[in-house]
């Protein structure tokens, strides 16, 4: 029998996990972009690397970080009394990891920039952060749409890192990924289909709504 | 008054020039690829010579020794780009009133003054793709000179227009440049244009100053040069 918890914590937790993959996306493509450090292309690889790495080492790598004996764990208890793992913040921050597609994203829109812009807006007297904020950003804003988005419908279909620091607690941590794995595991084929099928509408919806808003975008411009 | 004094190594040759601008239409004039928007973009902060100095009325913009090198910001240069530059997001207005700090009474009666002066009245709540190429360029110069600058700098400001506006815009340029009295540092590789606009005309080959037009600049008795004149570069 199909439950909508499931359902409802897949949302909750995929936009809780955007809003951070929005932010974080967008700080790392603008520090990567501004700054010109040593070493700068081995950072660009490891921001890259949940991409390319399979979610449940992800998971893996998380829940040795922050486990209970983990040294982030450690400190979390320590200092703030707080317990991540096997809570719906394992299943934001799991979200969060796995989606390096917002940084993709922004720091592609970003180099879409033209630089002359920006040169004209720092020569008319802009300071760095105004030029940002006025001209790479809203310029940058269908891209950063679509890391957005994108990220949402890679953040829903979690499953591996999922499993592995939030566990499969119904009602708690348990996201429709999960939901379908341990209803076919347990040969309810109808219910495993049932929240197929949700998951693929709601992914669906969602990519042809970013097509449908870029195709009327396109020529912002 | 502006002092020029740079040093810069490009990938073909090291840029090498030394002048002084009067608050008059000093153009640069060369072919492409011999270094005149490096000279502009060293001016307006947008690059860093590699020695030398560039000072404006007193202040320093960059001098190696010392070393100083001021944010584009804080020059208060003001430069026109060669596409213009205009942000695509913004209506007309927005434009034009991008760079000014705090607005004011004086600076809305600057606003008037240059939309009038560029016969612009008509545009201000226009979008920059519902703009013709003469109607970009008078939009890029009210933005720049509505942000007050001590220099302005063109970089070929006339090339992406077609022959009857860029007749129409060579006078305006040179009508605005005696209103304003700033400098104006232009760049060119067209020889008409160099004679029409410029008080003084800086001849550049690959990164130097030619202190005379070459001879093969065939100079008739118009004031205008000829096709001739391009074969001294080419």
């Amino acid at each position: 029998m199909v439950e909508w918890q499931p359902v409802i914590l897949s949302i909750k937790v995929a936009s809780i996990s955007v809003m951070f993959v929005f932010f974080l996306g967008i700080l790392s493509a603008y520090v990567m972009r501004s700054v010109d450090i040593p070493g700068k292309a081995a950072l660009e690889s490891f921001f890259t690397l949940p991409l390319v790495l399979p979610p449940v080492v992800i998971g893996f790598l998380l829940l040795i970080l922050v486990g209970k004996q983990g040294p982030v764990g450690i400190l979390l208890k320590e200092y703030f009394n707080m317990q991540i793992i096997f809570t719906q913040s394992a299943a934001v921050l799991a979200g969060t990891v796995v989606s390096p597609l917002m940084y993709q994203s922004t720091k592609a829109a970003f180099e879409s920039v033209d630089k002359t812009l920006e040169d004209a807006a720092r020569t008319l007297g802009a300071s760095e952060w105004r030029v940002f904020w006025t001209v790479t950003m809203p310029l940058s804003w269908p891209g950063l749409v679509s890391g957005l988005v994108l990220s949402f419908a890679r953040t829903l279909g979690e499953f591996g890192a999922t499993i592995m620091i939030a566990g499969n607690i119904p009602g708690k941590t348990q996201t429709i990924p999960l939901a379908i794995y341990f209803a076919t595991e347990s040969n309810d084929l109808v219910t495993a289909g049932m929240y197929v099928i949700i998951i693929s509408v709601i992914t669906f919806s969602i990519i042809f709504g970013l097509n449908h808003w870029k195709g009327k975008n396109i020529t912002l411009h | 008054m502006l002092t020029v004094d740079i040093k810069k190594k490009l990938s073909d040759f090291t840029l090498n020039i030394s002048f002084t601008a009067p608050n008059k239409t000093v153009v640069l004039f060369g072919p492409s690829g011999c270094g005149k928007t490096t000279i502009l973009r060293c001016i307006a902060g947008l690059l860093k010579p590699d020695e030398g100095s560039i000072i404006s009325n007193g202040t320093v913009f960059y001098a190696s020794q010392t070393p100083i090198h001021l944010p584009p910001r804080a020059r208060n240069v003001s430069y026109m780009f060669q596409d213009f530059a205009l942000f695509p997001h913004m209506n007309v207005k927005h434009n034009i009133w991008y760079g000014v700090k705090t607005p004011s009474h004086q600076a809305n009666e600057l606003y008037e003054k240059l939309i009038t002066l560029l016969k612009i009245e008509h545009l201000p709540h226009r979008t920059i793709s519902q703009l013709s190429g003469g109607e970009k360029q008078r939009v890029a110069m009210a933005r720049a000179l509505m942000a007050e600058p001590q220099i302005l700098l063109l970089d070929e400001p006339l090339s992406a227009l077609d022959a009857q506006s860029r007749y129409e815009l060579q006078d305006e340029l040179k009508r605005l440049q005696e209103i304003w009295n700033i400098p104006f540092i232009l760049v060119t590789h067209s020889p008409e244009e160099a004679q029409a606009i410029g008080s003084e005309v800086l001849f550049l080959h690959q990164g130097q100053q030619v202190s005379e037009p070459p001879p093969s600049w065939n100079m008739n008795g118009n004031g205008k040069t000829t096709r001739s004149s391009f074969q001294y570069f080419y």
